[in-house]
């Protein structure tokens, strides 16, 4: 889009900025309006569980219109500040929070380079904006002057910061076997079938990825894990005291943090927005290209990726109105006694499996990671040479990318 | 060691003493079942001390009982344990009819029998739905809601109201049950009788469950008995006693031809035991756990009476027969009688003295009791087993402060 601009006349500066500043706007608004929609739809979901119907008539039919109206109930609702609040401290978490969750978002691919900023440490640089948000946690359970906050800031701190272990040590097993930090050449290396996602490339990554779902979900806070607001001990947790605006602040991050988490989910292990069934390469169709066909693929990605974390976030609504909460004990004895460990064997389980088994066991079947762009076309029955050198070129731009760190997955012993 | 810290100007030493903060759960919380105020003494998250201040509902309704007549006082009765009002109405209709020595025929005792079993079902489906949104579940407190509405339903029917009814009264009952009433209320029992396996899947047998409520606030024996507790706390203690079959003759000849066995665990087994969930290994007897079970079971062991004065009620040919006037003259004397009701022993202090409207009354609640067991349940616990532990005492505060 810059160039776009440049080539128009402008500057190359406030080419640069307009195009970051829609960047920008454009992933506020994925993160609002999925916001919107997944309020909506874990309403629709808890009522479904609960034998109710949920929201009905506002916006016509299904009451999809009912978050927007909660948005407007709750900016016209007064902004209350404890008496004995830290004021600044108290305006502020809010935001933290948010920001943190908002900013992860720039690294996040939801389809081949369709990215907000294409980072070479992108994984890194999503786990730890999103351990950020706990910042906004702590600060508004410490400003609130709330007993119940204050506890609810503790527990949060002590959750997700413990919880930041084996999320990223499940975080780094796809890292290890894409031998590169960037999420787009991550997910890259798990295009073609369904059997090539990280997620099927052995034992170990298979059930590392029930840990990472473990942790990603105590690292949003949502039931079981959801201490820091536990509602029938701790009456609100750390916004106990928020009302309005500031209160849905919170919110969306929440379920900003939701998405994220489970996008990410889908981008290390569940092949990004390559679909469980190459469709796009099938009938011929790249991404290399640049032309309608590439965008029409793109098109095809963003509704793998975005229908991939969508269902991952809609699992963790099924979870949080099936389970009850677990107590703080207990929630740490499952991230030091069970998500660690286990992380910590799976990761070594697949670092020797990625050394001496790179093929998997059922060699063709299973390829091993960074050979897939090259050679997956032209396997036993194949297709046609036509899109082939497509496929390749974007491979090889993927390899330019990560000549540096990926060393390992290329250094396949056969 | 000293020396080294004072000597290094790098190390500075943190005075590291925690100081316990007091906390107010309540009376505004939304896990204190009503407007109980817990203050809890906590050191971090552990509950050093945790007294529970009551108060806050109290309607002085005792001291209306002593200037209306024992009719009249019926509604005031409802509003008790408001959860089960019928049993409630029983309570204070039979320990009138025990200072009055009137008795009630057939059909009206099989019809109480009916009512007030009905009545545990749906005082003990609070308490179970209530309880998993204590610990954070919010599904079954609904499902749990679903099967009461029709409780409520039937009750609607046969008195017009859903929760203060003043239905069971001082010599039967105000009216009869309309027809077809019956054949509601079987139909009502068999489609309940497979969703209690629900119940059991998300609550009873869940892993997260068990973990929140097996071996925590565990009440033993010696400590129920101490306190006066009674119900489902007591018989969860292992405590094999049930006023309806040890109770005083009035009350059991209620229950005169019915066969029920008393949920309570006995060696190491509850009765019925291979059609129920297991009990998990950490359990241990006495904790919440255990206390709720006991109500699980004694939700089917009510079904069971259900059907049996079902089929009595029906083969039962007399009119049901007019209750007692509004205001009939008291004999002189007292009596005291403590009925089952869900939550415990329900007792019902009444002093006549040769006019309509009593001297005396009074009521002695099984929640109160059962509420001044928290102190000792919560000490040394944390804060997410306050709840936990209150809940699973299954208190009404509107029979606590009366």
């Amino acid at each position: 889009m810059a160039d776009f601009l440049i080539g128009l006349g402008l500057p190359g500066w406030l080419a640069w900025s307009i195009a970051a500043l829609v960047a920008a706007v454009l992933l506020l608004n994925v993160i609002a309006g999925g916001a919107l929609v997944f309020i909506w739809a874990e309403r629709k979901i808890a009522a479904r569980i609960q034998d109710r119907l949920g929201p009905t008539r506002t916006g016509g039919r299904f009451g999809w219109l009912q978050s927007l109206a909660d948005g407007i109930k709750l900016l016209a609702k007064e902004d209350l500040m404890p008496e004995g609040a830290d004021g600044l401290l108290f305006r502020l978490a809010p935001y933290v929070s948010f920001c943190a969750s908002f900013c992860a978002f720039i690294a996040l691919p939801f389809a081949f380079d369709v990215v907000g900023q294409r980072l070479n440490v992108g994984v890194f640089f999503v786990v730890a904006v999103l351990g950020l948000e706990v910042f906004g946690v702590i600060l508004a359970g410490y400003a609130s002057a709330s007993k119940w906050s204050l506890f609810g800031a503790m527990r949060e701190a002590a959750q997700v910061v413990s919880y930041e272990v084996p999320l990223g040590m499940c975080v780094v097993v796809p890292v290890m076997l894409a031998g590169t930090m960037d999420l787009v050449t991550i997910a890259e290396k798990q295009s073609g079938w369904m059997s090539n996602w990280y997620l099927f490339h052995d034992p170990f990554t298979f059930v590392i990825f029930w840990v990472y779902v473990t942790c990603a979900v105590a690292s949003v806070n949502r039931a079981p894990f959801d201490l820091a607001e536990a509602e029938s001990e701790l009456v609100a947790g750390f916004h106990t005291e928020y009302s309005g605006l500031r209160w849905s602040f919170f919110f969306m991050a929440e379920y900003g943090s939701m998405f994220l988490v489970s996008a990410l989910a889908a981008v290390l292990f569940l092949g990004g927005w390559n679909g469980p069934v190459p469709i796009a390469q099938l009938v011929g169709l790249s991404e290399g290209t640049g032309d309608s066909a590439g965008y029409f693929v793109r098109l095809l990605g963003l509704a793998n990726l975005i229908g991939k974390a969508t269902f991952g976030v809609l699992l963790m609504m099924w979870v949080r109105w099936t389970l009850p909460r677990l107590r703080i004990d207990q929630v740490m004895t499952t991230c030091l006694k069970y998500c660690t460990p286990i992380a910590a064997v799976m990761f070594a389980g697949a670092m020797f499996w990625q050394l001496f088994l790179p093929g998997g066991l059922l060699p063709g079947w299973s390829r091993p990671a960074g050979e897939i762009r090259e050679g997956w076309l032209e396997g036993p029955g194949g297709l046609s040479a036509t899109s082939a050198p497509a496929a390749v070129r974007s491979a090889g731009v993927a390899a330019a990318e990560s000549s540096d760190s990926s060393g390992l997955a290329k250094r396949s012993p056969r | 060691m000293s020396n080294l810290i004072d000597d290094d100007p790098r190390i500075i030493e943190f005075d590291v003493r925690t100081d316990e903060m007091l906390v107010n759960m309540g009376p505004q919380h939304p896990s204190t079942h009503g407007v109980l105020r817990l203050v809890l003494r906590t050191d971090g998250e552990i509950v050093s001390e945790t007294e529970p201040h009551i108060g806050y509902l109290h309607r002085c309704a005792e001291k209306i009982g002593e200037n209306v007549t024992p009719r009249q006082w019926i509604p005031y009765t409802d509003r008790l344990d408001y959860l089960a009002a019928m049993n409630m109405n029983l309570g204070w209709a039979l320990t009138v009819e025990k200072l009055m020595r009137h008795g009630v025929g057939e059909k009206a005792r099989h019809l109480r029998v009916l009512i007030a079993e009905l009545n545990r079902i749906a005082s003990h489906l609070v308490g179970m739905g209530a309880y998993g949104l204590d610990l954070g579940t919010f599904s079954p407190f609904l499902y749990a809601f679903r099967e009461r509405e029709k409780i409520l339903d039937l009750f609607e029917e046969a008195c017009g109201a859903r929760l203060t009814y003043s239905y069971l009264t001082v010599g039967g009952a105000t009216a009869d049950l309309p027809p077809g009433w019956l054949q509601k209320c079987e139909a009502f029992l068999d489609q309940f009788e497979p969703i209690i396996k629900e119940y059991h899947a998300l609550l009873t047998t869940n892993a997260i469950f068990v973990k929140r409520t097996a071996g925590v606030g565990v009440l033993s024996r010696e400590m129920a008995i101490d306190y006066g507790c009674s119900g489902p706390v007591l018989r969860g203690s292992g405590v094999d006693q049930d006023m309806r079959r040890d109770g005083e003759s009035l009350y059991t000849g209620m229950y005169d031809g019915y066969t029920f066995e008393v949920a309570v665990q006995k060696d190491g087994r509850y009765p019925r035991d291979h059609t129920y969930p297991s009990v998990p290994k950490e359990a241990v007897l006495g904790d919440c756990w255990h206390r709720f079970f006991v109500r699980m079971l004694e939700v089917v062991q009510s079904m069971d009476l259900v059907r049996q004065s079902i089929d009595r009620y029906a083969a039962c040919r007399e009119p049901l027969g007019e209750p007692l006037k509004l205001a009939e003259k008291l004999p002189v004397g007292d009596a005291y009688l403590e009925t089952e009701a869900p939550k415990g022993q329900m007792g019902f202090y009444i002093v006549g003295n040769g006019t309509p409207i009593p001297w005396r009354v009074r009521a002695r609640s099984s929640s109160f009791s059962n509420l001044s067991v928290t102190h000792e349940l919560c000490r040394g616990c944390l804060i997410a087993d306050v709840p936990a532990i209150v809940g699973s005492l299954d208190i009404v505060m509107g029979e606590i402060d009366r």
